[in-house]
């Protein structure tokens, strides 16, 4: 499935409604929660999971080919993603891996760069570049001839 | 919800309108800000940036990446490859082009934040030859938060359904409309310079997955196309259409392969425990002649491969993750490629009970899905760069397509495989910067009719109005005389592709007679288009996509029938021609769709090797 949410835990906060790029959750206008409106159309991508503040979403994987029995559960922090995976046999495996180096919200305009010139905007360089190619110019095919 | 039928459209007039906030948009965004520093640049997203298009649940590789700081590659090694990969046709310009930019683009997303895989000194852990391993979970918000840095407005939730020409020049873009998808608002951008970064195409064939499975295809269920309708209907050259992609996937999950074959080096055998794809050589050499000696072997032929494999009764095909599995490490890597890329492929491996330290995986073909950015370039047919490019390839600005002032990036633009999030990041900014290049020569701002605006207004909700109107006649439920619902229009589209265009149900085969019929079954669709009924907002979205995916559709199947030939065995077969004709079809296959007479015309390009 595709995703389902526990009627005990949703708030209705729409966290999962406006990060879903599907748009298939929605909020039940009679109960108030969060619910997937639209099961054969959700990737699977679990933006939904991550992004729900109180861990009221869960993914049971498509009927049409995965058994009952699994739980795949990611609990996201800013600078890391810890996954917990239930095995059909019970068993479980945990794993962790780093999401992001420095922080969020870090990222300037590239407006606070100092303004290219004319001459430049006429170039085939891109913002910058060459710095950031790490090589001294950008190749063009007359100045990379086969060696 | 009949908002957007009775209220006042909401207007914004702008400079550079970017149409999809992907790897591609998001790019153009961000360098459109670096070199027009005054410019009122909004970003349009039908869904939120963070996590919206292919890359919504993270990537675990970046796959384009030359390396050039350490003398891994050169932009004409990379030229080579995807020569070879898409068999023969390239516009290399394109492709060369990205190379030379692309390392740029990945050294600033590391300065931003994102993880990459290095080795003590700094350097970058090769997946492949072409592909670094990077822990992307958070890929796309990173993406997404320089992107929101840059533009003056990022627009939501909003779907664009069409593309605006001026008033006075049916070959001059002007902007774009489109509705809130969450209140239903009729928006009306009216811009300079449009730049199109919609993504591609799946649920054009119908899925192998069934029932509650529909949305689990490799390329996500909301790339639907729009970058393709969009640009079609007003009548920009297209090209390379009928080169659809077949991936080769773990099956059910449809787990990418890319860490497994390139890092972990497993390989994959048929059910004897034979390596069919050395096994199977010297007949495949008979069938595609030198094709079949390149390195790496095109991504097709070694679909043709598996294809055949299966075909023979030699299957499963099984991918032998337990023998090259011996550590930890190796296993926690296994792991994070579907964790942070296919989460549904780890949901499939714990549901299946599949350790793959243990146990192999069965790998299987894919649906076809048409996008520009993978090992496949259909799209847009555009202007290269003034330096690489001249005569049918060079119009002035770079990445303009044939319509004045409309750019395209990523899965939009055709001709140049192999872009992946990196490259369609990188061509984005490229051609931002050919749509400032533009804005600087061209001051005027195209005048937009508000007749057209209206009578587009009235089309566009069209579905919530016939629904309304025709609800009464049926107590309740989906069957209704004269209303299509989207998704049973869908259904149908998944069904005609599958069945006359070359899908998985008719072992992606085709012919001239089946390619006729198709479009006729199609030209039926088309039609019946205009009873698609719309309950509420989100079937209304449904409705404008599907829409979308016909239009894609039937330039797909119209180029397909154009090229007699079976140019990529193992996307599709022409049977009734069957081998690889380099004599008649070196060539693009291009096609142009005249709103006006509403006629169609294909023809062919040259393929011009750039050394
Ligand atoms: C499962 C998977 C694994 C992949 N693995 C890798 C990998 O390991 N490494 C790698 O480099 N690449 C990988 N790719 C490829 C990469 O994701 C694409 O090449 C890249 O995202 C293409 O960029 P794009 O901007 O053209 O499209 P997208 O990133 O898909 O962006 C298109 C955007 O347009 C929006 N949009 C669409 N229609 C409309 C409309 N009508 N109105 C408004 N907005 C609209 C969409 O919501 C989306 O945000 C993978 C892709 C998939 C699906
Ligand atoms: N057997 C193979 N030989 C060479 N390259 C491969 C092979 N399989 C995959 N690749 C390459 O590995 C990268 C990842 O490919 P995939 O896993 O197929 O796709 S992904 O984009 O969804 O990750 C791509 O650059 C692809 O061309």
């Amino acid at each position: 499935m595709p995703t389902y949410v526990s009627p005990e835990k949703c708030k209705g906060c729409m966290q999962c409604v406006n990060i879903c790029p599907s748009d298939i959750m929605h909020i039940d206008p009679v109960e108030g929660r969060a619910y997937n409106i639209e099961p054969s159309m959700c990737w699977e991508c679990f933006a939904c999971v991550k992004a729900c503040p109180e861990g009221a979403i869960d993914v049971r994987g498509y009927a049409d080919f995965a058994p009952l029995g699994h739980r795949v559960v990611p609990n996201r922090t800013p600078d890391r993603i810890y996954w917990t995976i239930r095995m059909r046999d019970g068993s479980t495996k945990e794993f962790s891996f780093p999401v992001r180096r420095g922080k969020w919200g870090s990222i300037a305009s590239p407006a606070n760069e100092p303004a290219p010139d004319a001459e430049a905007v006429q170039s085939q360089l891109l913002s910058f570049e060459p710095d950031y190619l790490a090589v001294e110019v950008l190749p063009t095919i007359a100045s990379s001839a086969p060696t | 919800m009949e908002d957007g039928v009775r209220s006042a459209p909401q207007v914004v007039d702008c400079d550079v309108l970017i149409v999809g906030g992907g790897f591609a948009g998001c790019g153009a965004a961000f360098e459109a800000r670096y070199w027009g520093r005054d410019l009122k640049i909004v970003l349009v997203e039908k869904a939120a940036i963070e996590r919206s298009g292919a890359v919504a649940q993270g990537l675990s590789a970046i796959n384009c990446y030359m390396g050039m700081r350490w003398g891994e590659n050169r932009p004409e090694d990379f030229v080579k490859y995807v020569r070879n990969d898409l068999m023969g046709l390239s516009r290399e310009d394109l492709v060369y082009d990205v190379a030379r930019h692309v390392d740029s683009s990945v050294h600033l997303f590391e300065e931003w934040g994102l993880p990459i895989f290095t080795d003590p000194s700094g350097k970058y852990i090769r997946e492949g030859r072409w592909q670094v391993m990077i822990h992307g979970e958070s890929y796309k918000p990173i993406i997404a938060e320089a992107a929101r840095a840059a533009a003056s407005q990022v627009d939501e939730h909003v779907l664009i359904t069409h593309l605006l020409t001026s008033a006075d020049d049916p070959h001059r873009v002007a902007g774009a409309v489109g509705f809130s998808v969450r209140d239903g608002t009729f928006r009306v951008y009216r811009a300079r310079v449009v730049i199109v970064a919609a993504g591609g195409a799946s649920h054009l064939f119908r899925p192998r997955s069934a029932g509650e499975g529909w949305g689990r295809t490799w390329y996500p269920p909301w790339s639907t196309g729009s970058a393709y309708a969009l640009l079609i209907r007003i009548g920009a050259e297209m090209t390379q259409m009928e080169n659809r992609l077949v991936v080769t996937r773990f099956k059910d999950g449809y787990g990418p392969v890319g860490a497994f074959f390139l890092y972990l080096k497993a390989t994959a055998t048929n059910a004897a425990g034979e390596n069919y794809e050395v096994a199977r050589r010297p007949g495949l050499r008979e069938r595609v002649g030198a094709y079949a000696d390149a390195t790496p072997l095109p991504t097709c032929l070694r679909n043709d491969l598996m294809f055949r494999e299966i075909q023979e009764g030699r299957g499963p095909i099984l991918m032998h993750t337990e023998r090259v599995i011996d550590s930890p490490e190796k296993e926690t890597v296994a792991w994070e490629a579907f964790l942070n890329m296919t989460v549904g492929q780890a949901v499939t491996w714990a549901a299946q009970g599949t350790d793959p330290g243990k146990d192999p995986s069965e790998l299987i073909l894919s649906e076809p899905y048409v996008l520009g950015s993978h090992a496949v370039c259909a799209g847009a047919w555009a202007s290269g760069p003034a330096d690489l490019a001249s005569g049918e390839y060079q119009w002035g600005y770079n990445r303009m397509t044939s319509i004045t002032g409309l750019f395209g990036a990523g899965d939009t633009i055709g001709g140049s495989a192999h872009k992946f999030s990196s490259g369609s990041f990188t061509e984005g900014r490229l051609a931002a910067k050919g749509a400032i290049r533009f804005l600087t020569d061209h001051p005027e701002r195209p005048p937009v009719a508000d007749a057209a605006v209206e009578s587009m207004r009235s089309t566009i909700f069209a579905p919530l109005v016939r629904f309304l109107a025709a609800r009464p006649k049926i107590t309740t439920g989906s069957v209704h005389p004269e209303l299509l619902f989207p998704d049973q229009g869908l259904h149908r589209l998944e069904k005609i592709m599958d069945e006359y265009g070359g899908g998985v149900g008719s072992n992606y085969t085709t012919n001239d007679h089946l390619l006729a019929r198709g479009l006729a079954q199609l030209t039926h669709l088309k039609e019946d288009l205009g009873a698609i009924g719309a309950g509420d907002l989100h079937q209304l979205g449904r409705a404008w996509e599907l829409e979308h995916r016909v239009w894609t559709a039937e330039t797909v199947l119209r180029h397909t029938r154009f090229r007699t030939e079976t140019r990529w065995p193992g996307y599709y077969y022409r049977s009734d021609f069957p081998k690889v004709d380099d004599e008649h079809w070196h060539c693009f296959v291009n096609s142009v769709y005249d709103p006006a007479t509403r006629e169609w015309k294909l023809f062919t390009r040259p393929v011009r090797a750039l050394f």
